[in-house]
């Protein structure tokens, strides 16, 4: 899989509360929810998010509540793929659940500025920043998330393990 | 209780409960298990959508209708029709699908303190919870932790979660609590020292003889706030002041899971307790944390006393005492929370309630309300408040140019009462 676009870059300890405020949490509508993302932290990140769909962040990005909302928020608003120097892990989980890939690289984080264009080959683990000329190496995603990601999220890989389950028992 | 055979290497009491519900003996740092739960929670925010992801899976039922528990307490009583049609929704499964422990407006709480109260939640169990505070039950020696929606919905349909096997930070208090310290002074404290990102995937063990004779409500409160940390889970190993509290709220046979001596930690920690005093977190982190007594210039708009961090009665307790006979700042709103209805009711007989509404506190029914900016107290823009809650983000309790200021409940109370942040001692 390789994704291709611009960056958009946050500081360290991006919660979830201005990812999507609790006051949009009466819907679970990924539009209605897509259209709130990031308010509170950057009030023009819809227009950004047009034209730059690689989030690159600090530390700690996703820290605090366990709202799925935030991932998906962010997913519905166009969003490809997050790199960040770490992520908060109920964070971390939610968007590998629901398919937001999300790249762990410090280094990455650290040098890729708002307006890059970057390209991420998350099969061979590089990411290339194409405006700066410099590539890094992502640590490998452990196989039994990569099930995760192959089946296409975690309901899907949840209904092959069960139909699997149900093989076996001859039901 | 049933002691573990110790010809494996030593572990640590998160290492033990997750080889237990793994099938295996013991179990490395880093490693990813499938691992069977015992309880899988979920709220009005956070179970609408694991409901919609569960009727994706394509099974009939939960995998089992005893161990699935749903509390609809963010936005209830319902706060609007958007929140009442979620709460409709999250009834109408519950009802479906016959779950036993679903509590309805009335009989419910707030989860984290209802379902220790309840006796669902037990040592030994491997607890999930779609809200990042179910790491609190690690405070009767469980693993609890906090997931999404998804993950539930999938545990919900198998019975089964993934984890990764978390590396240990040991926190040993000593020495003598101060007046008026609680847990949430531990806490704050402690967050403040290894930051917000600190045990970021890790466990957080709390041990030490301060632990050791500390109440189970200032241990919930010290667990539930693992997460500001980072943390996977926050544990405290169960013991006779644990046991005392579980007499008569379980008949069921649980299992103590202990560290073993020579258990391998990340790293530990000796904190010197005669040396904390009454703190404080400012904006925006939990992780701002200083001396209380530093802030005696803050002016407050608001005091909230209440959530799954503080809303238990030993709270209760200590802001009537100072809030007894006094009157809150004609400037201040002050909001109790009580929890549960079981803690709401204890208050009343002690008289607590009478204390409140007589110094000119408003007091609600339970609900997580103004902690996560819900309802019942929410902040306009310039205003600030001093919270017995656990998060101070932008935005947390209302309007983003509003604060938060994290404390306990000596703190909100006497601030309360001054009008600006102030401990105790300078209104009693």
């Amino acid at each position: 899989m390789i994704i291709k676009d611009r960056a958009v870059k946050y500081g360290d300890n991006v919660d979830t509360d201005v990812i999507i405020p609790a006051r949009y949490l009466n819907t679970t509508d990924e539009k209605e929810l897509a259209a709130h993302c990031f308010e509170d932290l950057d009030s023009d990140f819809s227009e950004k998010v047009k034209n730059a769909k690689i989030i690159i962040a600090g530390e700690n990005f996703g820290c605090g509540s366990s709202r799925e909302h935030a991932p998906l928020s962010i997913k519905a608003s166009g969003v490809k793929l997050i790199i960040a120097k770490t992520f908060a892990r109920i964070f971390f989980r939610n968007a590998i659940n629901i398919g937001l890939p999300v790249i762990p690289s410090p280094e990455a984080a650290e040098e890729i500025k708002s307006g890059d264009e970057i390209e991420a080959d998350l099969d061979s683990g590089v990411i290339e920043n194409i405006t700066q000329g410099r590539s890094y190496k992502i640590t490998p995603v452990p196989e039994f998330i990569q099930g995760i990601i192959s089946s296409g999220g975690y309901i899907n890989y949840a209904k092959k393990v069960l139909s699997k389950k149900r093989l076996l028992s001859g039901l | 209780m049933t002691e573990i055979k110790n010809n494996i290497k030593p572990q640590t009491m998160a290492q033990k409960i997750l080889s237990a519900h793994s099938g295996r003996d013991c179990l490395n740092v880093g490693e990813l298990i499938n691992a069977k739960v015992d309880i899988v929670l979920g709220n009005d925010i956070t179970m609408p959508l694991a409901v919609e992801e569960f009727k994706k899976i394509g099974v009939e039922s939960v995998f089992d209708r005893k161990k699935i528990v749903i509390v609809p307490d963010h936005f209830a009583p319902n706060k609007d029709i958007k929140s009442a049609q979620q709460c409709k929704f999250i009834r109408e499964f519950a009802h479906g699908q016959q779950i036993e422990n679903y509590f309805e407006i009335g009989r419910m709480g707030i989860e984290h303190a209802l379902l220790p109260e309840s006796g669902i939640v037990l040592p030994g169990q491997l607890i999930i919870g779609a809200d990042s505070h179910t790491c609190t039950y690690g405070a009767i020696g469980a693993a609890a932790t906090g997931v999404g929606s998804t993950d539930v919905a999938v545990a919900m349909a198998t019975g089964f979660t993934w984890f990764m096997v978390p590396d240990t930070i040991k926190f040993i208090y000593k020495g003598k609590l101060n007046p008026w310290v609680t847990g949430k002074d531990l806490i704050l404290y402690t967050i403040g020292l290894i930051g917000v990102d600190g045990a970021l995937y890790m466990s957080m063990e709390f041990t030490g003889p301060v632990i050791r004779n500390l109440s189970m409500d200032s241990r919930f409160t010290m667990c539930n706030m693992a997460i500001e940390a980072g943390g996977k889970f926050g544990m405290i190993q169960c013991d006779s002041i644990t046991e005392e509290y579980l007499k008569g709220r379980t008949d069921s046979r649980y299992e103590i899971f202990k560290s073993d001596e020579g258990a391998g930690y990340y790293k530990e920690y000796e904190i010197d307790c005669s040396k904390i005093e009454l703190q404080v977190s400012k904006p925006h982190l939990p992780s701002n944390a200083v001396n209380a007594s530093a802030l005696s210039g803050v002016r407050i708009d608001q005091s909230v006393i209440g959530s799954c961090t503080n809303g238990r009665i030993e709270d209760l307790k200590i802001a009537a005492e100072i809030l007894k006979g006094r009157r809150v700042n004609k400037n201040v709103r002050a909001i109790i929370i009580p929890a549960t209805q079981k803690i709401y009711l204890e208050a009343l007989e002690e008289g607590y309630i009478r204390t409140f509404i007589e110094s000119g506190c408003a007091v609600s029914t339970p609900t997580c309300g103004p902690c996560l900016g819900g309802h019942m107290g929410i902040l306009a823009e310039g205003e600030r408040a001093v919270s017995t809650t656990n998060r101070n983000f932008v935005g947390r309790m209302g309007h983003p140019k509003s604060e938060v200021y994290l404390s306990g409940p000596a703190v909100a109370a006497a601030s309360a009462i001054a009008g600006r942040i102030a401990v105790p001692g300078e209104v009693l």
